[in-house]
């Protein structure tokens, strides 16, 4: 039983708002000109800026601005046209400046909404309060302790090509319900990340991190009730695991008389619980001001235009598109979306055959399964959307059955060209004369006369066997649909 | 070799270009000079003997090849706040001493490139927070012209060894008034550019938003010289601004003929005692006498500006001087856990005055202070901008002391506040971002001194308008040549 469910039966429902970092896609760090890549030697791609050495000096990336926006704008969120960066003040290891360039009350994008579905079709909306641009902290590695845990370790190693890496927050307003949808939510933030190319979004490299803030109350109230912040979920499956064991943590204290506490929890993914990391009165202040090293940021309406412009369809509005005008199911709809380049294959193949079922079931299927077969992506691959469509085309008007169509793909695979001129090369054509279908009938009641007798004799399933064998005849050309009824005609 | 030790930046500069003397001759000249006064004046932190060799014989071949360079061989002591690729930068610190830079600053870079010979790294008060250089934790600097007394603060290392002659141009740093007090105690020119003309790249920030890197000189010339050099906007400092720098390439203007000269109202002479304030009457006279027009100016709030000043300069340094926390670079005191590594570091690291500025700035940025302190602060910041530029709606530049007394004894100035005061000429400008300079003005023989001591005027200027206040100020400093007429005690004839 999920925490939700559980939850439900006892009267309570949840309050979830998710609060998320995202590594930007950049060439260089935010603030200096290192290489922003995963991984490397430990403290290899640093620089005096990034290390905070006495006398560094930020300056922003550009490009990290502009993945800002686009992604603001993805979600319809407002773009101010002033905004600036404030230092976060608190101590930490890995932090070289013991401040964090971050934004506090004037973020590059104010709110907006994530449009996001369940598994059963079901759209969902999460409004967003804002999505800030700051910088990435190094990462610390502790010794002598044999967990790795900072308690009773003998020293930490600190890795500093971390630091400086440009990092949005995406902060939720409490819309959320369930663990389900918490997921399905940061799917939706994952696919037009991926989709704009601000970020990877691989949760196992930490280029996404995300925090959840979960309460319950008794279904019907209004009133929010104590939150607790759980950190350290490093999957989409720990996400789920871990909001539902905390709502059924709290719904099981609340209904046995006890009282949520405002806290932090961290999730212990081996021992599936959350467990207490610090209270509210051990919360930092930290004394946010406006960073002096940066000027104010002025997006113009301008930029903020063209990069609208320029915002390929949104995700929610593409499955939207599958699923309605296109009658595509939910899951050829999210599998297509979950793979862009092949949803733009299926898209072109779609505007030049006007066939949705037909080119999802090509795209999906056996186009895929040559993709799988030969390790060659379907945009890599010989076979055009254009192709694809005169082969759709062919089918629609009944020039090639579908037996034909398979054969004819793994053709135009392997280098094969137009189908249609393979068709007509090869005079592959599919029979649909009555005549010339009669004579293949006639042939094969002739030659099988033990089945004919068996068919008369109430065995009628022998009649496939015997179209096939009228098929095997034609050289598969013969139209199966003509075939079954001339067959069944003459058997009567 | 002696005559160009004296000489100014312009004339070394001239000599090595033409060949009549090379930079590793002046070089070798200066670094004997600078081992016979040192121990007098303690004008440096870091003696730099070695590289300074190194980076003359580069000059020297590159003027060989042909290349005429503005600082060809010019002695430079870098105040030691800003970095130095290789060398130990300390801000007068304990808690960065033996730090050794891994880089250069842009100014000390550009210093380099024009041909200049960085000789040593010169004492300050601690992280540039003091207006004596008694708040060192690494040095005693005295004042040449007066063993006995302060050579002014914060780039007190810089001006004294420029006044002693241990250096012929002295990078300071000015983010209340810490270039052109000093140069006023030390009978130097003083200049403080707009905010955002020098790159602060590579300069240990104290406050951000006032930091701004500038010359000592003996003359109006050499900092025009040296500012030039400096200038420009720089890819690694947000802050620097993209505007052209206007060169002094011809000569500075003869007189100041239709020059409007503000005298601020509110600024009252008669605290300064007679003596001072028949000085700087005599000196507005001789502007007058040049040309200029005198106006009456009001800056209303200015005096809200050392109260300011204290709010926003403090809050910026706690957040700056965080990452001294001996984690990665410099002191470390080991404690149990990392908290107390941190406390203890910071603890044995940083002096007094630092201290007391990073509990009064993480005070003003803490919550529920926020908007009284910092937010006020900053609003009264904006109302002091606009009175300025109200100001030169009416004038062209603004005249006044450079600092309320001549340079003090040691331990003068026991309490803080007493010492915050000495700013109260030149923080105002600093808050508003204006170019401002000091020039010696005459002499005073303080109560119980011995001997006269300089006194500095300060010339302000619009944003940018720094051709205009260097000009006006050269032909001052030409017409009434008050700089010689007295010889430091220390660092022979001027």
């Amino acid at each position: 039983m999920s925490g939700t469910t559980g939850a439900a039966a006892a009267g309570y429902e949840a309050v979830i708002g998710i609060e998320c970092h995202v590594e930007l896609k950049t060439q260089t760090k935010m603030f200096c000109g290192c290489l922003n890549e995963f991984g490397g030697e430990p403290n290899t791609k640093v620089c005096p800026v990034c290390l905070g050495l006495p006398g560094a000096l930020p300056v922003p990336n550009l490009r990290a601005i502009e993945h800002m926006i686009r992604s603001g704008l993805a979600f319809e969120a407002a773009i101010p046209a002033f905004s600036k960066f404030d230092r976060k003040n608190y101590f930490y290891p890995d932090m070289p400046k013991d401040y964090q360039i971050s934004q506090y009350d004037m973020p590059l994008t104010q709110g907006g909404v994530v449009r996001y579905w369940l598994e059963d079709g079901t759209i969902k909306e999460c409004r967003l309060v804002r999505i800030h641009l700051e910088e990435d902290t190094g990462k610390s590695t502790h010794a002598g302790s044999g967990d790795g845990r900072i308690a009773g370790s003998a020293y930490s190693l600190v890795d500093f090509n971390r630091a400086g890496v440009p990092l949005m927050e995406c902060v939720s307003e409490p819309d959320i319900r369930s663990a389900e949808e918490a997921v399905a939510f940061l799917e939706a933030l994952k696919r037009t990340f991926v989709q704009l190319g601000v970020s990877d979004v691989k949760m196992e490299e930490g280029s996404l991190r995300c925090d959840a803030n979960v309460s319950i109350r008794p279904i019907g109230a209004h009133e929010l009730g104590t939150k607790t912040e759980i950190k350290n979920m490093n999957s989409f499956r720990s996400v789920q695991r871990a909001i539902d064991s905390e709502i059924a943590r709290q719904v099981a204290l609340v209904t046995s008389g006890g009282r949520v506490i405002q806290e932090t929890r961290g999730w212990d993914e081996v021992h599936a619980t959350t467990h207490s990391m610090r209270s509210k009165e051990e919360a930092h202040d930290y004394r946010y001001f406006p960073d002096p090293d940066l000027p104010p940021l002025e997006v113009s309406e301008n930029t903020v235009g063209w990069l609208r412009v320029e915002l390929p369809e949104s995700v929610i509005r593409r499955f939207t598109r599958y699923t309605g005008e296109y009658g595509l199911n939910v899951q050829q709809a999210t599998q297509l979306i979950d793979n862009p380049s092949l949803a733009e294959y299926f898209d072109a193949c779609v505007a030049l055959s006007e066939n949705p079922a037909q080119s999802v079931n090509f795209v999906l299927g056996d186009l895929s399964r040559l993709a799988n077969e030969t390790g060659v992506a379907i945009y890599a691959s010989p076979v055009v959307p254009k192709h694809v469509a005169e082969l759709i085309a062919l089918l629609d008007g009944k020039t090639i059955n579908s037996k034909i169509a398979k054969d004819l793909l793994e053709r135009m695979w392997s280098g094969g060209g137009s189908p249609k001129a393979i068709v007509e090369r090869e005079g592959l054509a599919q029979t649909s004369d009555p005549g010339a279908v009669a004579k293949f009938v006639d042939q094969v009641l002739a030659a099988n006369g033990d089945a004919v007798a068996q068919y008369r004799a109430g065995k009628t399933n022998v009649l496939g066997f015997l179209v096939g064998q009228v098929m095997k005849a034609s050289g598969g050309k013969a139209d199966p649909a003509l075939v079954q009824t001339m067959m069944t005609q003459r058997l009567a | 070799m002696s005559d160009l030790l004296r000489g100014t930046a312009v004339q070394v500069a001239a000599a090595v270009n033409a060949r009549q003397a090379s930079a590793l001759e002046v070089t070798e000249a200066m670094l004997a000079h600078v081992e016979g006064v040192e121990p007098g004046v303690g004008a440096y932190l870091t003696r730099l003997d070695e590289s300074a060799r190194s980076h003359a014989a580069r000059v020297d071949r590159r003027v060989r090849s042909g290349e005429s360079l503005p600082l060809a061989g010019v002695p430079v002591a870098v105040k030691d706040n800003m970095c130095l690729d290789g060398t130990r930068t300390t801000a007068a610190s304990k808690i960065l001493a033996g730090w050794v830079s891994p880089y250069t600053a842009t100014a000390v870079q550009r210093i380099i490139d024009a041909g200049g010979i960085p000789i040593g790294k010169s004492n300050l008060d601690e992280f540039a927070m003091g207006s004596s250089c008694e708040n060192s934790a690494l040095g005693i600097t005295h004042n040449p012209y007066d063993p006995t007394r302060v050579p002014g603060g914060s780039s007190g290392g810089s001006a004294a060894a420029v006044a002693a002659h241990e250096a012929t141009i002295g990078l300071g740093s000015d983010t209340g008034g810490s270039i052109r007090e000093p140069a006023a105690f030390c009978n130097l020119v003083g200049f403080k550019p707009t905010y955002g003309r020098i790159s602060r790249y590579g300069l240990i920030a104290f406050a951000s938003s006032l930091d701004q890197i500038g010359p000592l000189t003996r003359t109006v010339a050499d900092a025009a010289l040296a500012y030039e050099v400096m200038a420009g906007y720089d890819p690694m400092d947000s802050t620097s601004v993209q505007r052209d720098v206007e060169t002094t390439g011809k000569p500075l203007p003869g007189d100041l003929t239709g020059v409007r000269v503000g005298i601020v109202r509110e600024f009252d002479l008669a605290k300064l005692g007679a003596e001072a304030a028949s000085l700087y009457q005599r000196a507005y006279g001789d502007l007058q006498k040049l040309g200029a027009d005198l106006v009456e100016v009001a800056l209303p709030t200015a005096e809200y500006g050392l109260a300011t000043y204290y709010l926003i300069a403090p809050a910026e340094c706690s957040s700056n001087l965080s990452r001294f926390d001996g984690i990665r670079y410099g002191l470390r005191v080991e404690g149990d856990d990392v908290t107390q590594t941190y406390e203890q570091t910071r603890a044995a690291g940083f002096g007094p005055e630092v201290k007391r500025r990073i509990l009064i700035g993480t005070h003003a940025l803490s919550s529920g202070y926020y908007d009284a302190y910092y937010v006020r602060a900053q609003k009264a910041r904006t109302l002091i901008a606009r009175d300025f530029a109200k100001a030169f709606e009416a004038c062209d530049l603004i005249a006044c002391p450079a600092a309320s007394t001549p340079a003090f004894e040691f331990h003068a100035k026991s309490d803080p506040y007493s010492m915050y005061l000495m700013d109260y000429y030149t923080i105002p400008m600093s808050l508003a971002g204006l170019p401002a300079l000091s020039v010696p003005c005459g002499w005073i023989t303080p109560a119980g001194g011995t001997v006269p001591m300089p006194m500095g005027l300060q010339l302000t200027g619009p944003l940018f308008a720094e051709r205009a206040l260097l000009g006006a100020a050269h032909v001052y400093e030409q017409a009434t040549r008050h700089a010689g007429a007295h010889a430091p005690q220390i660092g022979g004839a001027r």
